[in-house]
């Protein structure tokens, strides 16, 4: 049988130990009706096997074209080194640093990753993560709620739509008063925004550059928000960080974000992991695990769980989240990825996907019946206006090689012809240029 | 003289003004104490009310009004030195209250009373 | 040796060699809108970070290099071809929004796994639909109370507690919590079981589930769990299988037969998909037939002709959970893993779970107070209590001492019911020999505490730290590197 290794001899010992004959003896305490009625499995496979069958089923998956698909999930380029590091066992094949002794190699790179978080954002602390950029979002919100002690979240039109729905999820068991602003052009509604500021607000979530690749200037929302007693919730992509303004030079109180593109597959949505800050006054309020420096009784310098007390294995039903695990290996990549960038390295990223959706941009612009969207400056991607539908433009486009965005029809109301186009460093010129000449013909 | 509640609180009464703090027994059991979360001066609550909250390494917990009344001052030193209740649990207090109902008082348990309480755990 | 990556940067250096850039440079953006110097990360060679990570790694106890026998965790050997299949370019690359865009002829393939997976998982348990979407076992749980929430408001029921007994995860308490229920906790008895009697008292009409874990987490099968199935359907109360456990019981009992509303499941418990040092997890929820509206978005379906395809999103359903198929690739390991072992694979792997984990009760029995003295199921529960009692030296002075021998701790102080726990979950995978040299070495520790307790206050000696001041850590928190 796979993957026990049981020789007979060693069944025959074990029973001995144990003063039984027969292993079924060992489910006597399971009475006959209770028995499994049915269990109609295949037949197990060899690994070859296996394998074949699901590299099959890998080939009736689609990579082959030129991704101009994004939305919050990008085709990044993913240093040699992140695989090979992630991929040692000693990472991938341990469980939670519970005992800090026997885990501090974990323990020291989540230490490491909080660290560099908190340098790319310039919050002042975080946790060991979450589960993805989505939950991360919903619990910021649910942290806003306990700081403030109020019970109203505005959302501003400009954040994934998919986070919103998960968002949706996790607040509609509480008495929580969830406001969706409705998009109309690409930017922030300020005037809306300030008439639905009040006192039963909690916090007002952003996302810069917003879903449809605008960049705004939200430091004057940040400051009426904090005249109002109300919380900022910052959702960001975390390379644009890399050159644009951070949530904590904008003040903002909580920070979320998705962190795929440090590092991580695409992997069809997961795993990928969440990314959550805060300021320091606010560290007990955060979900999740914390790892935290300390001595050891040598005064060797050690790192360990922190915080414990705020989690659930400990306050139980009083914890400040049911969250238990963190998307541990996918922060050891973005750990590796960030250090490999570094200082200059992650700017150049930033601008480099900047300037290559720029060029991208105004190519697309000169075309006569290409409208873009966006009025506000765009960082990594951007939408465009087009004269046929976003099903027959997609559809067109592949046909020419092209994964060509991500149709807004089936996410906003009256955005029927409307298409986000993403651009990475992994597109060349050549590429887009192509790109552009096939909206040409198809148009 | 100092009353005890079944949750651990200790209250000591002075006029109308009660002192707080937490018995020897529930800092033992709580451990090193890392952080203790003061309610603010002016809260009102009633007696069993959520006052205020404990964290040690292994353990938290929440710490209750053992009289009705309003917070008039807390203890403000524990912020940056929780570990003075590990130190001498019973003379380091951590708030007081002006109480709404001083007769509330004789209802708490004495020292005897609390200790044999406590056996019974 | 502990340098952080901070304190290893050299100004200049740099990791990365990234694509050259073809087009020219954008206009700059205005300044407001820019941050207003570069983050401060460190900077080093590739070979500085390699070396970096890769002597952290030598720093941690995993199960490829050592014996693991963390009880309710399931740390199993992880058959090394999932990682080759998770790399496979199709898989690895494959863009999510395909699924926003609605296109399924891009996906053919992950639709096809995912709707394997959920027929396989629903035949192992006896549910009728899985959702694939949860991230981690307790995101699952949060998921399935949110179910059972969504049928109670449906049927117009006026719910408030949720039902959990003393021995549970944190977990099921904390999941209660965020889905605003109350938790009513109910003793166990001597057996370590949910006392029947104490559950007939505050079953009520308000009560919107009960959650158990099956078999338990002293690792026993509680003999009451149709009766209590039983009763909390008379009150219109669903009942929620908690899988952690569910390693013991593959091929042997399903859920969905004993009465079960909603399970869920921990796929890289179970199906043995690696731990990642903490996650990625994958927490699939199951559902009988009257709860499957309330499913979140995202399912599967096949049609002849039409091939695997995204369900229109039910009226009903309680959202989304995760933003696509939760962690997809975590999935794909596990089904990986379910494809080789088959139907008696599957079988085997419960038999050998509890044959080992009873061998070593067997063998430990002698030394250590053994709370429930009866066969277990897959892991085993001791407690050191006597041992602290007599000689002061407590369970963690105990795993401790273990790690100093290479071998990872048992789950400690859990159960919280049993004073001093050690529980013990050798998994199916490991050899008897592995089996007989940890339990010589707990042994080992026995008799030590009796001949020099002192002794115990230097365990681990041998490893890259000694015990840390916790303490400290809470006390003085330092959670990221101040450069300067």
């Amino acid at each position: 049988m796979p993957y026990t290794p049981h020789t007979k001899d060693d069944v025959s010992r074990m029973l001995t130990q144990i003063g039984i004959e027969d292993e079924s003896e060992l489910f006597k305490s399971i009475p006959q009706e209770l028995r499994a009625k049915s269990f109609d499995l295949a037949q197990g496979l060899s690994e070859f096997e296996v394998y074949e069958n699901l590299k099959e089923m890998a080939s009736k998956n689609d990579t082959s074209k030129a991704c101009f698909l994004g939305g919050g999930y990008y085709d990044h380029v993913i240093p040699s080194a992140v695989d090979a590091l992630s991929g040692r066992s000693e990472f991938y094949t341990a469980y939670t640093p519970y005992q800090a002794e026997a885990s501090q190699g974990t323990l020291q790179a989540l230490y490491e990753y909080q660290s560099l978080i908190c340098e790319l954002t310039n919050m002042e602390v975080t946790n060991a993560s979450m589960y993805d950029g989505g939950s991360a979002m919903a619990e910021a919100a649910l942290m806003a709620i306990r700081i403030t002690r109020r019970n109203k979240i505005i959302v501003d039109s400009g954040v994934n739509p998919i986070y919103i729905e998960i968002l949706k999820t996790y607040l509609a068991y509480h008495d929580i008063e969830l406001v969706l602003m409705q998009a109309k052009g690409d930017g922030v509604d300020v005037d809306e925004l300030k008439s639905l500021i009040d006192d039963k607000t909690a916090a007002y979530i952003f996302q810069n550059p917003n879903f449809f690749g605008s960049i705004g200037d939200y430091s004057q929302i940040v400051e009426a928000l904090h005249v109002n007693k109300s919380l900022a919730i910052m959702s960001a992509y975390p390379i644009a960080l890399g050159v644009l303004k951070t949530p904590g030079e904008l003040d903002a109180d909580i920070y979320c974000g998705d962190g795929q593109s440090l590092g991580n597959y695409l992997g069809f949505g997961g795993p990928s992991f969440g990314i959550l800050a805060t300021k320091q006054k606010y560290v007990r309020n955060l979900p999740g695990r914390i790892v935290g420096l300390t001595n050891d009784r040598n005064d060797k310098r050690a790192f360990v769980l922190t915080l414990q007390a705020r989690e659930q294995h400990i306050r139980r039903q009083k914890a400040t989240s049911n969250i238990c695990s963190n998307q541990n290996l996918m922060t050891l990549r973005a750990t590796i990825f960030m250090s490999l960038l570094g200082k200059d390295g992650f700017k150049k990223l930033a601008l480099q996907n900047y300037n290559n959706a720029d060029y991208l941009k105004s190519e697309l612009g000169k075309l006569p019946n290409i409208k873009i969207f966006n009025q506000s400056p765009t960082f990594n991607e951007f939408v465009v206006e087009l004269p046929i539908g976003c099903d027959e433009f997609l559809d067109k486009m592949s046909q020419k090689g092209f994964f060509a965005g991500l149709k807004l029809d089936n996410l906003y109301e009256n955005f029927e012809n409307r298409v986000l186009i993403s651009v990475t460093e992994k597109r060349t010129k050549a590429q887009m240029d192509s790109f552009v000449a096939s909206v040409k013909e198809i148009l | 003289m100092k009353r005890y509640t079944n949750e651990h609180e200790w209250a000591q009464l002075d006029g109308d003004i009660a002192t707080i703090g937490l018995s020897e027994y529930a800092i033992k059991e709580l451990g090193d104490i890392t952080f203790v979360e003061l309610p603010e001066v002016g809260v009102s609550g009633n007696k069993n009310g959520g006052m205020a909250f404990i964290e040690s390494v292994k353990a938290a917990s929440d710490i209750y009004f053992p009289l009705s009344g309003e917070i008039i001052e807390i203890n403000s030193e524990l912020e940056d030195k929780p570990e003075l209740l590990n130190e001498d649990a019973l003379s380091t207090w951590i708030s007081k209250i002006k109480c709404s109902d001083v007769s509330e008082f004789e209802d708490l348990m004495d020292e005897k009373a609390y200790l044999a309480f406590i056996e019974t755990l | 040796m502990s340098a952080t990556i901070f304190e290893k940067s050299h100004l200049g250096r740099a990791g990365i060699n990234l694509p050259k850039q073809q087009v020219s440079d954008a206009p700059t953006l205005n300044r407001e809108l820019l941050r207003s110097e570069k983050a401060k990360l460190p900077e080093l060679s590739e070979f500085d970070v390699v070396r970096h990570f890769t002597n952290l790694s030598k720093k941690n106890f995993s199960i490829d290099s050592n014996f693991y026998p963390l009880g309710s965790c399931t740390m199993k050997y992880n058959p090394k071809v999932e990682e080759r299949v998770g790399a496979l370019d199709g898989f690895a690359n494959l863009h999510p929004h395909h699924i926003t865009n609605n296109k399924p002829e891009f996906m053919q393939g992950a639709l096809e796994s995912l709707k394997i997976l959920e027929d396989d998982l629903k035949e192992i348990t006896g549910m009728d639909a899985f959702t694939l979407t949860p991230e981690a076992g307790a995101h699952g749980e949060m998921t399935g109370i949110m179910l059972i929430g969504a049928y109670h408001k449906k049927r117009g029921n006026k719910k408030r507690y949720v039902i959990v007994p003393d021995s549970s995860h944190g977990t099921n308490p904390a999941t209660a919590a965020m889905v605003d229920f109350e938790v009513i906790t109910v003793k166990s008895d001597k057996n370590g079981a949910m006392d029947v009697e104490a559950f007939k008292e505050v079953i009520s009409d308000e009560v919107a589930a009960v959650m158990m874990t099956v078999p338990n987490t002293v690792g026993l099968f509680n003999p009451g769990i149709k009766e209590i199935c039983d009763i909390a359907h008379e009150h219109d109360a669903l009942m929620y299988y908690d899988g952690a456990n569910l390693n013991a019981i593959l091929g042997l009992i399903r859920p969905g037969d004993i009465g079960f509303d909603v399970v869920h499941l921990n796929l890289h418990k179970t199906f043995a998909t690696p731990h990642g040092g903490g996650g990625p997890g994958a927490g699939p929820v199951g559902v009988r037939e009257h709860l499957v509206e309330f499913l979140p978005q995202l399912r599967v379906g096949y049609e002849d002709g039409k091939g695997y395809f995204l369900k229109d999103k039910s009226p009903d359903s309680i959202g989304r959970i995760s933003p696509f198929f939760g962690n997809y690739l975590v999935m794909l390991r596990a089904l990986v893993y379910m494809q080789t072992l088959g139907r008696e694979g599957m079988i085997n792997v419960s038999k050998k779970a509890v044959l080992n984990a009873n061998y070593v009760l067997a063998k430990l029995k002698d030394y250590l107070d053994v709370p429930y003295d009866t066969f277990c199921m897959h892991e085993c529960v001791l407690s050191a209590e006597s041992l602290y009692k007599k000689y002061h030296v407590s369970t963690l002075d105990i795993a401790k001492y273990l790690l100093d021998f290479g071998l990872h701790a048992p789950t400690i102080y859990f159960p919280l019911i049993v004073h001093e726990a050690i529980m013990i979950e050798p998994t199916e995978t490991e050899n008897i020999d592995s089996i007989d040299y940890f339990c010589q070495k707990v042994i080992d520790a026995v008799e030590l505490a009796k001949s020099n307790p002192e002794a115990f206050k230097e365990f681990p000696k041998t490893l890259p730290i000694s015990r840390a001041d916790e303490t400290k850590a809470a006390r003085s928190l330092n959670i990221r590197w101040q450069q300067d």
